[in-house]
């Protein structure tokens, strides 16, 4: 066979391409998404008589171009990856974890549970530890559960979270209304340790935003994340059960055994994801706290191609949404937010392999 | 060698088609000349767009660019419909039957004969009853599709297409699934309905059956059409290189006599005790199998898909679970041993199915080439980038994958080459025993070549293979003892030196049985 020694000069070439189509399959969709969902509020802004660019910069201006609204985007944005990540580690195995909700919740209620254990006097340095593997270890707990049916009994997953997220959601009000409660409020006390210090304690700007340290805990969480997906043999492992279950079989790889690895830890990041509210913002335990960033998540997951770094920048995004609901307030009702959020999500959910092939038609044809 | 002008008006005439699918031209300037009442072979590599040129004739695609005539009249950019009504029958490579319904009810879906709203099944039976006397297409219409043999199938998706009126029947590689003995009866049919003045569309990459059969041949390479030769003016070794562009040797290197490396006393190799797998309905569908593959012999095992082949493999590979007997490598017992531990007692798996089990075709092809060698390529879970790299460079050049990019998608390759990736990655594993399924399979002439030419090195170098083909020729050509598995027993073991085509033929079909 003529193997050709001169290969070694040829790849540059064809590597640029692969890269290109990667780039394309990972940007695109959440980009078109964005576009849509402009269009889109132009004209609701448009039905209400404002100017949508008034809107938008008005928008801007509440969000990023202040350091109150930054820090609140930035604390909503905390959450969110969290809750994208796990949503995104399942994914990449293949696996719709709907219970991002609950996890988080029981994340939060471990974590101010550890805090309220621990004695006023312990450090943060062993504080902060104990209080995130409480957290990530609640979360983990009702991811375990799904991951457990699912490899005994072949439940599926989908199923299974989301009603978990009644049962684990359900506990939980019951324990803070029965047993844990402050009088006249459905929060517990306020933890002894293991408080996280807001960015405002550091950049007096940021008075009045919940931003807090938690928010490097998230960012260690996702280059974590991304390591283990993309360099180790795990995740290696894990992808391919994703992609091809019979090819990861057929290649040795226990597809059992990385389902339940993938629902456990995806559920361990969510919990850990309690720790930005109950550690860093209100020192305790609120029901009801998750408010739907559990859910969000799913959002986040899917705009952010569940990669971590895209994960990161979709949290950015509809926390920025969010927070700018309040803002324009005044103008539009801020549910028009809601209505640009779930456009997005459609529109990538919709989007994801056509909008390549379109593009790459349109191209051969401006070539040829 | 040209065909020359035809004086009458061709059946089918396409002329400088194109279809891109994103950035990659399926066909570039293709064209088809077909006379009527001819057998015409259309003939290339896999991915030469011999099957999106017959999408377009049929109207399930439309070309990008050029114009296709049916007897003189501009047909380009018709619909299914109209394809049909105008007579073209396209007999698919995968049925398209519909299992739990009888033959007759099948041929007459979308056209039922009628009475009182009722379905006519006495009329219908009645109908078909006489085509198929007519056709020599021999079956009965009352029975269950599901209950038929893959020929028997076959043979109604062709009473099918001509129940709609087909004059124009074109056959996408309808002997891929069929014995010998079933090949020759379709020759048979083909030819009746040539002389009955029907025109034949052959798509096939066996040489044997186009110089067989067809009139005439077009042979498409890269996309576009190459060569029109009329068929008695050629031979298979010319076809081959207007297919491939260069010299081929089709012989698949006839062996150098028997193996003097076998050491037939050892208990080396891949041993099988008594093996039974049950297959999803609980039947056994390996039963009772035993036999052992010494190292320096390569036991091919032939027979018609669906009598046990692929669960044995995958019973051996650890894929399935084995209801009894033993299985061994190299003395040690495997039976109950995960797939990664096989690997590690050294056996080694090319699948059937490369691209549900063998490649992850979202992964780049270095990635593929450490799937199951995760050991190897890391150092304390964490992958080793540079390994890994370092490993696609060698593999891609001693295995001319191309085009030779390491980070390039398994998806994007063409099937030669995705195997090719399999193959270099199954080689590259320390192995003994070596379990080679359908290895060449969908794979165009110059890399069965090739992957022949690599399994008998490893045989040279003492590994011990278990090779499952379809295809009669490579079985016989690489084997040096032969099985023939009937019903998921081995009708029969027997040295290649006295096995044919007609006698492996026979023990297939089961009109033979011998001891095994």
């Amino acid at each position: 066979m003529s193997a050709s020694v001169t290969a070694e000069r040829k790849p540059s070439r064809f590597a640029t391409a692969a890269w290109r189509e990667r780039a394309e399959e990972a940007l695109l969709p959440p980009l078109v998404a964005l576009l849509v969902a402009l269009i889109c509020g132009d004209l609701l802004i448009l039905s209400y008589g404002q100017s949508p660019l008034e809107v938008y910069s008005l928008l801007i201006e509440g969000t990023w171009g202040n350091a109150y609204g930054f820090g609140q985007v930035l604390y909503k944005a905390t959450t969110l990856t969290f809750t994208g990540l796990a949503v995104s580690f399942g994914l990449r195995a293949g696996l719709f974890n709907i219970g991002g909700e609950s996890q988080l919740a029981a994340g939060g209620f471990a974590a101010a549970l550890a805090g309220l254990a621990l004695p006023g006097t312990t450090p943060l340095i062993l504080a902060l530890p104990l209080c995130i593997i409480a957290a990530g270890a609640a979360g983990g707990l009702v991811g375990a559960v799904p991951a457990i049916l699912k490899t005994r009994f072949g439940a599926h997953e989908v199923i299974v979270t989301i009603m978990l997220n009644f049962i684990v959601l359900a506990f939980l009000n019951w324990m803070i209304a029965e047993h844990l409660h402050v009088p006249e409020t459905l929060h517990t006390p306020e933890i002894r340790a293991g408080a996280l210090p807001r960015l405002a304690d550091m950049f007096p700007a940021f008075h009045g935003s919940a931003a807090n340290l938690a928010m490097i805990v998230v960012l260690a969480v996702a280059i974590a994340v991304w390591f283990y997906l993309f360099r180790t043999s795990g995740g290696y492992g894990l992808r391919a059960v994703g992609l091809q279950p019979d090819a990861a079989e057929y290649g040795g790889i226990s597809v059992g055994r990385v389902w339940l690895k993938a629902l456990t830890v995806s559920g361990v990041i969510a919990g850990m994801g309690g720790i930005n509210y109950v550690l860093g913002y209100k020192h305790y335990y609120e029901d009801g706290f998750a408010a739907g960033a559990g859910f969000l998540g799913i959002a986040v997951a899917l705009v952010g191609r569940s990669n971590p770094f895209g994960v990161i920048i979709a949290a950015f995004f509809f926390a920025t949404l969010s927070q700018g609901g309040l803002a324009i307030h005044a103008f539009v009702p801020k549910q028009m937010m809601d209505v640009l959020q779930a456009v997005v999500i459609l529109a990538v959910a919709m989007s994801v392999p056509e909008v390549r092939r379109v593009l790459r038609g349109s191209r051969r044809r401006s070539d040829a | 060698m040209s065909g020359g002008p035809v004086r009458t008006t061709s059946a089918i005439r396409m002329e400088g088609i194109d279809k891109y699918f994103g950035p990659i031209a399926a066909n570039r300037g293709a064209s088809l000349d077909v006379a009527p009442g001819e057998i015409h072979a259309l003939v290339g590599e896999n991915g030469a767009g011999k099957s999106t040129l017959m999408r377009i004739l049929g109207g399930l695609m439309k070309p990008d660019a050029g114009r296709v005539e049916i007897q003189g009249r501009d047909v380009t950019g018709w619909s299914t419909n109209e394809a049909i009504a105008a007579g073209i029958g396209i007999v698919h490579q995968h049925f398209m039957l519909v299992p739990t319904l009888t033959v007759a009810e099948n041929l007459v879906l979308g056209s039922e004969p009628t009475r009182n709203g009722v379905l006519d099944y006495a009329r219908a039976a009645a109908s078909v009853q006489s085509l198929s006397a007519e056709t020599g297409l021999k079956v009965d219409p009352a029975r269950k599709v599901a209950d038929l043999s893959v020929g028997e199938a076959q043979r109604v998706e062709i009473l099918k297409v001509l129940f709609r009126g087909a004059k124009i029947l074109v056959l996408d590689e309808p002997t891929a699934v069929l014995s010998p003995p079933e090949v020759r009866e379709l020759w048979t049919v083909l030819r009746g309905l040539r002389d009955k003045g029907d025109t034949i569309v052959l798509i096939t990459h066996r040489l044997d059956e186009v110089v067989d059969l067809s009139d005439t041949i077009t042979v498409m390479r890269a996309g576009t059409t190459v060569a029109r030769i009329r068929t008695a003016e050629t031979t298979p070794a010319e076809i081959a290189k207007a297919m491939v562009g260069r010299e081929v040797s089709l012989s698949a290197g006839k062996r150098v006599a028997p193996s003097a490396a076998v050491e037939s006393r050892s208990n080396r190799g891949l041993e099988v005790r008594n093996l039974a797998i049950r297959g999803s309905r609980g039947n056994r569908v390996v039963d009772g199998v035993s036999f052992a593959v010494r190292p320096g012999e390569i036991l091919g095992i032939a027979g018609v898909e669906g009598n046990g082949q692929t669960e044995l493999i995958e019973g051996l590979a650890g894929l399935r679970e084995v209801a009894e007997g033993q299985i061994l490598i190299d003395a040690v017992d495997i039976t109950s041993k995960r797939v990664d531990e096989r690997h590690d007692e050294g056996l080694s798996h090319i699948p059937e199915d490369r691209l549900r089990r063998g490649l992850i075709l979202e992964y780049s092809i270095a990635d593929n080439l450490i799937l199951g060698l995760g050991k190897t390529f890391t150092r304390n879970y964490v992958i080793e980038q540079q390994a890994v790299l370092t490993n696609a460079g060698e593999q891609i050049s001693s295995f001319d994958i191309r085009p030779p990019d390491a980070a390039l998608a398994a998806r994007a390759l063409s099937g030669g080459n995705q195997q090719k990736v399999v193959i270099a990655r199954e080689m590259s594993r320390g192995f003994s025993v070596l379990l080679a399924s359908q290895p060449t399979r969908g794979v165009d002439v110059g890399a069965i070549e090739f992957i022949h030419q690599r399994l008998l090195e490893a045989r040279a170098a003492g590994k011990a293979i278990l090779l499952v083909s379809a295809e009669l020729n490579e079985v016989l050509a690489l084997s040096d003892r032969i099985a023939v598995m009937y019903r998921g027993k081995f009708a029969v073991v027997m040295p290649a030196s006295e096995a044919s085509e007609e006698v492996l033929g026979e023990y297939m079909i089961g009109t033979k049985k011998g001891a095994a």
